[in-house]
Formats: structure tokens, C-alpha cells, sequence
């Protein structure tokens, strides 16, 4: 099994701010939310990954972006974790690159309110037609 | 024309309508139909849309973005109509009553178009097609 | 001039009223591009998840969609269970295979049913639909429900499987093996079916890479990929059996691929019923630390994938699901492109989505979003055209 954390150092090594493993198979890589983008193009492009999906999640210090990917022939697993500052969260869109990331990019928009640019469609994907605009269900400062 | 009588002179034609189920109830109600089953042979049929229906079928909790629909579809149900609330999604939401982006349970979203609509409940979590038919055979000797 | 058309994918019974949710947009007879709302269906589960107790949530999430409804625990109790450093016993290793193949196996005879319906072959339908029973059957004897099962749990099993019920497993998967040769050879050998499915719907490899899709959708376009082997879970390693895939991408390669699986599944099953161990189905989880993972399963549409954060407390920080249907309905966009009305509600279904989002389907013109068609006139569009087929067949 190729360590893929070790092939990610080789390439851009001084982008990457922290690493953890939890299980053998499953790594979980910082970078500052400028390099993510690319880094993921990186990992879809050069070196075989597939995104499975990313995850938004809000916390006190922004929204954190998490870009789960498969190496299905290697047997393993990595997250690219960054953050997004807000109260303007936006980064740049995977889906010119990579159409498996538009509605995944659109939900967390609509959930999130990250902006991802360049995205082709950024529209209302999973809300109901009538939801207030504005209203972000998974930030935690909406939740009573 | 009372309910009963043209019950019993034509058994009722379905429309089924989903407004944010997991499948579980949609499926099993479509089982209704394969061979061990077969409720046709009690005259239910499923049509392909309200204008033709008798009672009308809904699963889900009623989603916010499918609360207009499911009135929409009541709107055009001929009267009288009936609509049975299958599942637990239906009847009280179930376990995704605190959603946010909820709606229902089908009977207060009905009762918003109509106060004085015809609704029966067939619980479950999917309720067995044994307990559908039941219900519904039921609900037809009750009206 | 541009049409437009409705056509809710779904048995029987579109929703004619309703607004669209997938709009499929047209130029003449052919398709040119895809949108979606994908609204009616959220139910907000994952903010739900968050407040409710670690052991609480797989009761949750075994009603994002009923099909797969042991897959989404299982991959959500593996992240916990990674989080936690958890063994779990083999005795439940086995048992959660055993339920999740046979998940598999309804799933996959469910779809051939939907699909022959669409195609107008409804014997088909009747026939698939009827053999499933006994599955949903053995399910109920098993598990205690016929959908719904919550046999799985942090740490193993809720419930055993009494080793008196083996061999009446063994008994029903091959019968079950009977009815599927029977049924898999009148599909494979029609020749009618290998003119109305070959070449129709093409997922291309390069697409299906493109779009990240999974499961049988991608095993259908030479993408080897499942988890079962590329992330071995349960008792996957400890049983034989073998990937299938198939090259053209198109929806007889997608049929192929269903049928077939469903004979590896029955193998599986076999085995694990035979070489299930005894001993504990769980170890006790009393706590879980702080941490995150992800886990992942081969749901019966391709992977099931959850991520989980836990801070310490006795619920989840963040619980994340992405359901195979999520990257597999875009790849819509890439093979139905190109194609004709007859064919879109062929191409829609081979893809697998959950019944639910097959309901609610449009072909629009986004100018004048006229409707030309109701969704019973575009199946019996795609059952004309297996009838004019069969015609010039000679059959």
C-alpha cells in the first residue's frame, strides 16, 4: 500500500500544515484554504483519487471544508481539511474540473452558505423554494 | 351519492403520492400489486393521476417543499376523497419531527386546504401490506 | 422548435401537477442538458443526527432511503467505531454481512422488476417481484422486520441469528439461485431486450471517473471499484467472491451487472451462513473519545459513505451522509445527453436512483416549459419502441 500522505509531502510538502492518521487506512491532511483547491485538483488529477464528497462543518473559527477522497486501488483514505473565515466564506470551486463536485459544492452552499466560485451553478439545490434566503440550517449560530 | 354506496358499487381507485419518504412505505405499497398480494382483486387500482382517484395515498412527512404539491394534488381529487396517512412519516412524522425542513404530518397540511378532509392512519414503520390492506378494507366498511 | 416534456420516472404513477425536480432539457427528440431540485425529499437528517445520542442515530439513518436501509448504520457505526477503537467480534462481522447481502439481493431483484415495467415487459416485473418475496421473508424470520432490520449496533449486533436458521438459509438462497437463472437467462437471452438496452444510455469510463459515480453504475463502465474489496468491511476478506464488471457502460451492461451480482450475493450468503463462528455479537462501547472518522460501505447503488466527529460528549459533533444515489444521478447528465424521449426513462432507472427521487422527473424547455407528454405516455413511448422492435424481430 503506497503511503499517500508521503506522496502528498513529496509534491507539496511545505503547503501542508498538520497530519494525523486515525485508522491505518484513513489520513486526515491540514492546508490553509488557499491550497485546498488546488491540492485537491492535485489528488483528483495527478494522482488518482476519487472525491467521495466534502463535508462543511461551522465552527468558532469558520467553516471547515473536508474533501474525502478514495484511493480505491490502494486501499485507502484521505481527507483534505481547510477552513473558511467568515463572516464571507467562499473558496474556489472543484466543479469546472470535476462535475462530481457540483452538487456536492451546492449543498453546502445551500446548508453552509460557502460560496465556491467559479462554480457553473450555484443555485438553490436541497431547500424548499419558499426557505429563507440567508438562512444557513447548518451553521450553529441558526440552531436554538 | 353516499360514500358507502358507491363504494361498494366501485372499489376505489388510488393515487399514490410521496412527499418525502425514505421508500420504505412506497415500496410495500407497490407490493400491493405483485402476485401475492394482488389487491386488484378487491378493485384497487393505482391510477396515474388525481382527477381519476378516490383516495388518495400519501407516505412521507410532508417536506416543506412538498406541503403545496400534496395540497395541489388534493385540490384536483375529486370529491368525496379520501386520503390515507401510511407510515409513521405520515401519521405523526415519526422520527424526523424536529426537522427543519418539515412540514407536515400530512393531516394538518390537508386540514390547511381542507378542515374537513377525510384522513385515516395506517401506522407502521413501514406498516406491513397485510396491515394496509387492512386498513383500507376498514376504512371502507367504516364509511 | 424546442419541446417540452414531461416525464416523472417512477411505476405507474406520476405526479403530473407537480413541480419538477429533475428537468432534463430538449431540443426536438433528443436531450441536451440537466438540472434538479432535489428538495422534496430533505428531511434535514444530519442536523437531526446531532441531537440525538451516538446509539440513537443508526435508527435514524436507517430511513434516509428504505433500499439501502442497512447500509447507511452499518457505514455510520463503522466511522463510530473507528473513532472508538472498537473489535468487533466475528461472530457479528458475519452477521452483518449476512444481512447486507441480502439487502443486496432484494435491492437488485426490485430494480429488474422497475426496470422491465419501464421497458414493457411486465411479466418481468411480476415475475422478479414475486421471487423477491422470499427474500423480504427470510429477512423478517432473521431480523425481526422486512425492511428496516436495526440488526447492527456500535460495537456488533442487537440481535443474533439462531444457527438453527443456516440451513434454512442455504435452503432459500438456492432456490433463489433457480429463479435467477431462469430469470437472468429469459433478460440475458431476448434478443429483442439486447436491441432495445445495448448502445442506450452509454456511461462513458472517462465520464464515469469524471463524475465520481460508484457502485454498479461505474462497475457497468469498467470501473473496478467496490468497497467490499478496495476497503474490506464485515466479513467481506473472510468470504470468496468476485467484483463484476462489464465494459460498455450502456444499460444492458448495467442489467448484466445487477444480475450477476445478485449470484455472488447468494454465494456469499451461503458462506457466511456456513461458516459463521460462535461466540459474543458485541463488545460493550461505553464511551466514545473525541476524534472523526469516516465509514464507508458497498450499499446495493455503490458506496454508502458517512463521516462522523465526536467531541467527547455522548452525541455527534458532525455526522455527514452521502448516499451512492448523490454522485450516480448526475452521471444522468452524461448518458442521457444525446438521447432520445423514448429512451430517457430507461437510461434514469438503470442508474438506480432511490425510488423516491425517481418520482419526480421533467423534461422542460427552459423557455417555454410547455408539457407535451405525461409520464404514463413516455413509458408507453419506451414500451412502443420494444414493441415495434420485437415486431421487426419477428417475435
Amino acid at each position: 500500500m503506497i503511503d499517500m500522505l508521503a506522496e502528498l509531502r513529496t509534491s507539496h510538502g511545505s503547503r501542508i500544515l498538520g497530519a494525523e492518521h486515525g485508522s491505518p487506512r484513513q489520513t486526515f491532511v491540514t492546508v490553509s484554504d488557499s491550497d485546498a483547491p488546488t491540492i485537491a485538483r492535485h489528488i483528483s488529477e495527478k494522482m488518482g483519487g476519487r472525491l467521495v464528497t466534502i463535508t462543511g462543518l461551522d465552527t468558532p473559527d469558520g467553516i471547515e471544508l473536508l474533501y474525502h477522497f478514495a484511493f480505491d486501488a490502494n486501499h485507502s483514505l484521505l481527507t483534505l481539511k481547510t477552513r473558511v473565515k467568515k463572516p464571507d466564506p467562499r473558496i474556489l470551486s472543484l466543479a469546472p474540473h470535476l462535475p462530481g463536485a457540483e452538487w456536492i459544492e451546492r449543498e453546502i452552499h445551500d446548508l453552509l452558505g460557502v460560496v465556491f466560485e467559479g462554480h457553473p451553478r450555484l443555485e438553490r439545490l436541497i431547500l424548499a423554494d419558499d426557505w429563507p434566503a440567508g438562512v444557513h440550517p447548518l451553521r450553529k449560530d441558526e440552531q436554538q | 351519492m353516499g360514500w358507502k354506496m358507491w363504494a361498494l358499487k366501485k372499489s376505489p381507485w388510488v393515487f399514490h403520492v410521496n412527499t418525502g419518504a425514505c421508500n420504505n412505505c412506497d415500496i410495500e405499497i407497490l407490493e400491493l400489486l405483485t402476485p401475492r398480494f394482488d389487491v386488484e382483486r378487491f378493485g384497487i387500482r393505482l391510477v396515474g393521476t388525481p382527477r381519476h382517484a378516490d383516495a388518495l395515498v400519501v407516505t412521507g412527512v410532508v417536506t416543506r417543499q412538498a406541503a403545496p404539491r400534496l395540497k395541489e394534488v388534493y385540490r384536483q381529487t375529486p370529491k368525496p376523497c379520501v386520503v390515507f396517512a401510511i407510515g409513521a412519516c405520515a401519521c405523526s412524522m415519526g422520527i424526523f419531527k424536529e426537522g427543519y425542513h418539515v412540514a407536515g404530518p400530512v393531516d394538518k397540511v390537508i386540514r390547511e386546504e381542507d378542515p374537513n378532509a377525510i384522513i385515516l392512519y395506517i401506522p407502521g414503520c413501514p406498516p406491513k401490506p397485510e396491515a394496509m390492506i387492512l386498513g383500507v378494507v376498514k376504512a371502507l366498511s367504516l364509511l | 422548435m424546442r419541446k417540452t416534456t414531461l416525464i416523472p420516472i417512477g411505476p405507474y404513477h406520476p405526479l403530473q401537477e407537480e413541480a419538477e425536480f429533475f428537468q432534463l432539457y430538449v431540443e426536438g427528440e433528443k436531450v441536451v442538458d440537466m438540472d434538479v431540485r432535489l428538495s422534496y425529499n430533505h428531511r434535514g437528517i444530519e442536523r437531526l443526527s446531532e441531537s440525538m445520542t451516538f446509539d440513537q442515530v443508526p435508527f435514524l439513518v436507517e430511513r434516509v432511503c428504505g433500499i439501502c436501509s442497512a447500509s447507511h448504520p452499518l457505514a455510520y457505526i463503522q466511522a463510530v467505531e473507528d473513532i472508538a477503537g472498537v473489535k468487533v467480534p466475528e461472530r457479528a462481522l458475519y452477521l452483518r454481512t449476512l444481512v447486507n447481502e441480502l439487502e443486496r439481493i432484494h435491492s437488485h431483484v426490485l430494480w429488474v422488476g422497475l426496470a422491465g415495467h419501464f421497458i414493457g415487459y411486465n411479466t418481468v416485473w411480476m415475475w422478479a417481484w414475486k421471487y423477491r418475496e422470499p427474500i423480504l421473508d427470510l429477512l423478517e424470520k432473521t431480523t425481526g422486520s422486512r425492511i428496516n432490520y436495526a440488526n447492527a449496533m456500535i460495537g456488533g449486533c442487537r440481535r443474533d441469528i439462531s444457527n438453527d436458521l443456516m440451513p434454512l438459509i442455504i435452503k432459500e438462497m438456492d432456490e433463489l439461485a433457480g429463479h435467477m437463472d431462469m430469470l437472468t437467462k429469459a433478460i440475458l437471452d431476448d434478443p429483442v431486450l439486447h436491441a432495445r438496452l445495448k448502445g442506450v444510455g452509454v456511461l462513458s469510463k472517462a465520464d464515469a471517473i469524471r463524475y465520481c459515480v460508484t457502485g454498479p453504475t461505474a462497475r457497468a463502465s469498467g470501473v473496478a471499484i467496490d468497497v467490499r474489496r478496495d476497503d474490506p468491511y464485515a466479513a467481506y476478506e473472510l468470504v470468496e467472491w468476485k467484483i463484476i464488471t462489464q465494459e460498455t457502460g450502456d444499460v444492458f451492461a448495467k442489467a448484466v451487472v445487477r444480475l450477476l451480482e445478485t449470484f455472488e450475493s447468494i454465494k456469499i450468503v451461503k458462506q457466511c451462513a456456513a461458516k459463521i463462528p460462535g461466540g459474543p455479537i458485541a463488545v460493550e462501547v461505553r464511551e466514545i473519545p473525541p476524534g472523526e472518522a469516516v465509514g464507508h460501505v458497498e450499499a446495493p447503488r455503490g458506496e454508502t459513505f458517512h463521516y462522523v466527529r465526536s467531541d467527547g460528549t455522548n452525541r455527534p459533533v458532525r455526522h455527514k451522509i452521502r448516499a451512492p444515489s448523490y454522485v450516480n444521478v448526475p452521471s444522468f447528465k452524461a448518458s442521457c445527453i444525446g438521447a432520445t424521449i423514448s429512451d430517457v426513462a430507461i437510461t434514469m432507472a438503470a442508474v438506480d436512483p432511490c425510488y423516491s427521487c425517481t418520482e419526480r422527473m421533467a423534461v422542460v424547455d427552459r423557455g417555454s416549459r410547455k408539457r407535451l407528454y405525461t409520464g404514463e405516455e413516455l413509458i408507453r413511448l419506451s414500451e412502443d419502441k420494444t414493441r415495434r422492435m420485437r415486431e421487426e424481430a419477428g417475435i
